[in-house]
């Protein structure tokens, strides 16, 4: 009895307040976007609006089941939880259901489950625990590769659902391996693969392919600052690959130019080795493994796009990158989802007042495009409100973290709200037109069960390790 | 101490950098920028404007001359349209593919969100089929309208004809928005505001499917729909057709109107064309074959050619003698096969002389009018020549010449009639006379007169000094119309020197010697003038005045037939026959209907 008002006492309450604020107002802005006379009570459980009521009761009773679990529970069973996940989203493309051509759910009678929402807790729980293993040396390639391995493989599995958006979300961790001494680079990596996803799919291999060559050697250029070399390495390129382009051009040989540019790449690869054996310039490996990491990057999100993937979940895809929309062509999703939300003006249009949402002319207005609702109704004030709340939550949570005197519990914090961040930005991002349509929820706000309570798991296991923030955890 | 708690604060300012970009930009969107408002409003309301049925135009008989029939724009609103059935799209509409997408995409050129025309007035058949089956075309819709029809085909140009409103209306009336009907010519036009009647709107919230979801602000900005309110034409349709029929092989123009009031009666143009002609999709066609056409069927001839009136002027000469007191009604004056003065001189044909007043007016003597108008322009009086002309100008403009009458018509022209200083600048000033301007004695030179205002100038002595305006509507439902039709305009000449003039213009048509035999119904009495107008393009036009009969005139009439001759050869006839249809709905002498039928030149002196 002591121990559980312990409990209590040491929670904190200002992020219980901040996420039940943000659950309520979800909640009601969920009502108003699909609001219709013909079910006018918010309590109507036909309605997603009533649905997500359940979800959200439900999600208060899953809070408190985390927080009767002894906090050494989840650092014990970090990699077996890990372990769980990695064998749903194995079993999932088996045996899942597929729903809008991706193989992302579970269905057990009527209730839906994904498991890339657990997915995300089991990864936090799993990088904490292996980040904070005793007398772990950061620096070295092994543990680079564990860690990028606990980051990358529950996101390859989620890729051929495929569900990009959620795919995503893991590589936000490096943020976490970064605030535990990971190299900067890899942050720049992480930016690099997320640019270098996009850039695969919407512009075209030889274009990447060029501009990666040429990346490449602008940065051997700045390492060495040496012009002559430079040029020189620029040449072993450009000219086999000229030559390869005049033969092809007339017709000696049969050659696109992306190959043309990849044998060019070829022909001078071996020269940059044995130039850094000789000088022992360690750099140029690291320069050289990034340039064939990229390109196998690049060319296995064409192929697993191309060759793996059914034409119906190309086009889901493409959808989801804006590429293919809806038939009024690329970006009406987000030029409606822009007017809704300017439309709001200063103070909004009023609760329930909204058209844009309400009337269909935001796409999945109570999911991924929820924050338009609080655009068109609530206005500026209420936008920045909403944000503000967000920022409010996120550093609440850093200042959590940084208090924590486990390692464990504070990179599993740092992976709170690296996840929570990256849902965050993305979606809003999305909403207002600054970054490509993902179809990422909106944290504690979309409709959806499976969300909703993979978040407040995600948050309550963090608060519940706060809470006992006196016990040393490894 | 962790050595890299440093960084806690790199990705705390990630976090809130981003924060504070997603800040600026909603201010961006939200705050500073307006458009977003309006687009969204147009996003969600539908705008249906309720199109009034256009007024009717009946004639004076009240016999309808214009009515409507329903038929169906089809529309489109391309932000909504989305991939659809368009085998069975094109088999309805009985159009290719290809054309269906250029149609679309000509659609998306206008407006993403505004709907426009995809494929005007189809007919009721295909609406019928197309209502039926328009659930399975997201973004097309029908708005009905209505196409004007005309029972018996007739009055073209004084009916005239609605047209879809060019940019230039739409920014002179906020009335109308693109794709609206207006009143481009003849009645339809200058009593456009009448006949339009009130569009009524109705606005609906509608969602992405365009499907209605409530009124918009409970209804309080709808309009209710007025319908065009009718009018009464003074044409006589029957007396129109019977026009029409007798200048169908001819050029030129008949207009007649009834004295006492100035209605009028008939208003014909040759070559004329079927209204008809003008509706529907059949338009564009027929409008471009028309405007080719060298005859030039569009030119309202009635309101606008400008004819020299020739020898029908002597009249008005006339008048203008007596009330200045040149000469009287005993004057006489010799003609010598013509006039010759100075070396000049003006050829006249065989008839007795000396002739008085009402002798020279029923001979059409020329030399006899050139003495009259030497006896205006060197009169005594003035000091002048020019004041002299002067003041004949100002006689000549109070029957109406010179300048537009001022009719309910709007593309009626003022005709000519010189000043003082156009001879000025021809010859010098002080350096003309009579001789140089004789031409206009008999109603040649430089006088430029439109059909309508010869038949005014019939209306006149008709009336025996005076006219009402002529004009073509004579009652509004609901309404009057303008005051200035029931006002009488006195020239400057005396009311009791028309009667003379009235007696030679019997003399012309029903005595022996006479000009206009073939104009002479046995039963009543026409009073006329002959005219033949010499023109630089070919012969002579045929030109009548007439009114009937001579004691309170029923119908003043002016004939004008281009390059017909002597005015007895076919505008004479033609006259009567006019009189005649209108006065007694019958036409006792069939064998010379026959002979203005043929079109076949005889002269039968």
């Amino acid at each position: 009895m002591r121990r559980s008002n312990n409990i209590l006492f040491r929670t904190d309450w200002i992020s219980v307040g901040l996420y039940l604020l943000l659950v309520f107002l979800g909640w009601i802005n969920i009502y108003a976007a699909i609001y219709n006379d013909d079910h006018h009570s918010i309590f109507d459980l036909s309605q997603r609006y009533g649905k997500q009521l359940i979800w959200i009761l439900a999600a208060l009773v899953l809070s408190i089941m985390v927080f009767l679990i002894d906090s050494k529970f989840y650092s014990f069973f970090a990699y077996f939880l890990y372990g769980i996940a990695i064998f749903l989203l194995i079993t999932v493309l088996l045996f899942g259901k597929e729903i809008n051509g991706a193989r992302s759910w579970f269905q057990l009678g009527s209730f839906h489950l994904q498991p890339s929402e657990f997915a995300k807790i089991a990864s936090c729980l799993a990088l904490a625990k292996y980040l904070s293993s005793y007398n772990l040396k950061l620096k070295t390639l092994k543990s680079s590769i564990v860690v990028l391995t606990i980051i990358f493989l529950p996101s390859l599995l989620i890729t051929i659902q495929p569900d990009m958006g959620s795919a995503m979300v893991f590589i936000i961790l490096i943020l976490v391996a970064y605030r535990e001494g990971f190299s900067e680079m890899f942050l720049v990596v992480g930016v690099m693969l997320g640019v270098l996803f996009f850039l695969s799919l919407l512009i075209d291999q030889f274009l990447i392919l060029v501009i990666l060559e040429g990346l490449v050697l602008l940065i051997f250029w700045i390492r060495s600052r040496n012009t002559k070399k430079a040029l020189l390495a620029s040449l072993m390129i450009v000219i086999p690959a000229g030559i390869l382009f005049l033969l092809a051009d007339r017709e000696v040989l049969v050659l696109n130019r992306y190959s043309i540019i990849l044998l060019g790449l070829a022909f001078a690869i071996p020269f940059y080795l044995v130039h850094a054996y000789r000088k022992k310039l360690q750099y140029i490996y690291l320069i050289l493994i990034f340039l064939a990491g990229s390109v196998g990057f690049t060319y296995s999100v064409d192929y697993v796009f191309n060759n793996v993937l059914k034409p119906h979940q190309q086009h889901r895809v493409n959808i989801l990158l804006g590429i293919e929309s809806d038939p009024l062509g690329i970006g009406y999703n987000v030029a409606q989802s822009k007017i809704a939300i300017g439309s709001g003006g200063l103070t909004g249009k009023g609760f329930l007042q909204g058209t844009q949402t309400k009337f269909d002319f935001v796409p999945e207005q109570s999911t991924d495009f929820i924050f338009c609702t609080v655009g068109e109704e609530w206005g500026f004030l209420g936008t920045s409100t909403v944000i503000l709340l967000f920022l409010f939550l996120l550093t609440r949570l850093i200042f959590l973290a940084e208090r924590q005197r486990s390692d464990f519990s504070r990179i599993y914090g740092y992976g709170v709200v690296a996840i929570l961040f990256f849902h965050f930005a993305v979606n809003i991002g999305m909403t207002i037109g600054l970054l490509p349509v993902i179809g990422i929820p909106l944290p504690f706000f979309s409709y959806g069960g499976s969300s909703l309570w993979a978040f407040t798991i995600l948050l309550f296991i963090f608060l519940r390790l706060d809470a006992s923030r006196m016990e040393l955890l490894r | 101490m962790n050595p890299y708690a440093g960084r806690k604060y790199v990705i705390g300012g990630i976090i809130i950098l981003t924060g504070i970009i997603f800040i600026i930009r909603l201010f961006l969107i939200q705050v500073v920028e307006s458009s977003y408002k309006s687009t969204a409003e147009s996003n969600a309301r539908r705008v249906e404007i309720q199109y009034p049925a256009r007024g009717l135009i009946y004639d004076r008989n009240g016999e309808i001359l214009v009515y409507n029939e329903a038929a169906y724009d089809l529309m489109i609103n391309p932000s909504i349209t989305g991939s659809f059935d368009t085998v069975d799209f094109c088999r309805i509409l009985d159009i290719p593919r290809q054309e269906v997408i250029e149609r679309i995409g000509s659609a998306r050129k206008y407006s993403l969100y505004k709907p426009s025309i995809f494929m005007r007035q189809i007919s009721s058949m295909t609406y019928a089929i197309m209502q039926e089956k328009l659930y399975k075309f997201p973004g097309f819709f029908v708005q009905p309208r209505t196409l004007r029809k005309y029972p018996r085909d007739i009055a073209a140009h004084a009916l005239g004809y609605v047209g879809e409103v060019n940019d230039r209306d739409i920014e002179e009336d906020p009335f109308y928005i693109m794709g609206d009907y207006i009143g481009v010519s003849g009645i339809e036009k200058s009593y456009e505001n009448i006949l339009r009647g009130e569009k009524g709107r109705k606005i609906y919230l509608v969602d992405v499917h365009n499907r209605i979801k409530g009124s918009y602000q409970g209804g309080r900005a709808d309009r209710r729909t007025e319908v065009g309110r009718n009018v009464v034409s003074t044409l006589d349709a029957d007396l129109q057709e019977y026009g029409e029929s007798l200048m169908g092989k001819f050029a030129g123009s008949i207009v007649a109107i009834e004295p006492e009031t100035g209605e009028v009666l008939a208003l014909i143009t040759a070559p004329a064309y079927r209204p008809s002609l003008l509706v529907g999709r059949v338009r564009s066609d027929n409008f471009r074959s028309l405007s080719e056409d060298t005859l030039k069927p569009w030119f309202n001839r009635a309101l606008m050619a400008f004819y020299t009136p020739g020898s029908t002027f002597k009249t008005v000469n006339g008048l203008i003698g007596l009330q200045e007191r040149v000469i009287h009604y005993g004057s006489e004056f010799y003609c010598d096969l013509g006039f010759h003065m100075s070396g000049y001189s003006v050829a006249c044909h065989m008839h007795d002389s000396p002739l008085d007043f009402r002798g020279a007016v029923k001979n059409s003597c020329n030399a006899y009018f050139n003495h009259v108008y030497r006896n205006i322009l060197n009169d005594t009086k003035f000091d002048r020549v020019s004041e002299a002309y002067m003041n004949w100008r100002r006689h000549v403009l109070s029957f109406g010449f010179g300048n537009t009458l001022d009719t309910d018509f709007v593309n009626e022209l003022s005709g000519f009639v010189p000043e003082d200083i156009y001879y000025d600048n021809i010859y010098g000033k002080g350096h003309w006379n009579f001789l140089t301007v004789r031409s206009l004695s008999i109603g040649q030179g430089e006088l430029g007169i439109t059909p309508i205002q010869m038949a005014n100038l019939s209306a006149t002595i008709a009336n025996r000094g005076y006219y009402y305006t002529p004009h073509v509507i004579k009652e509004i439902e609901g309404g009057e119309i303008d005051e200035r039709f029931y006002e009488r305009h006195y020239t400057s000449v005396d009311s009791a020197h028309f009667e003379a003039v009235a007696d030679g213009m019997e003399g012309v048509v029903n005595e022996a010697g006479g000009t206009a035999w073939r104009a002479r119904v046995s039963h009543f009495t026409i009073c006329g003038k002959t005219g033949t107008a010499e023109n630089p393009q070919g012969e002579d036009h045929s030109i009548f005045i007439a009114f009937a009969p001579k004691y309170e005139p029923k119908i003043a009439i002016a004939v004008y037939v281009e390059h017909g001759g002597f005015g007895n050869i076919w505008a004479s006839p033609i006259a009567g026959l006019m009189a005649e249809k209108y006065l007694y709905d019958s036409i006792s002498r069939p064998w010379m209907e026959e002979y203005v039928l043929k079109g076949e030149r005889l002269d039968l002196e």
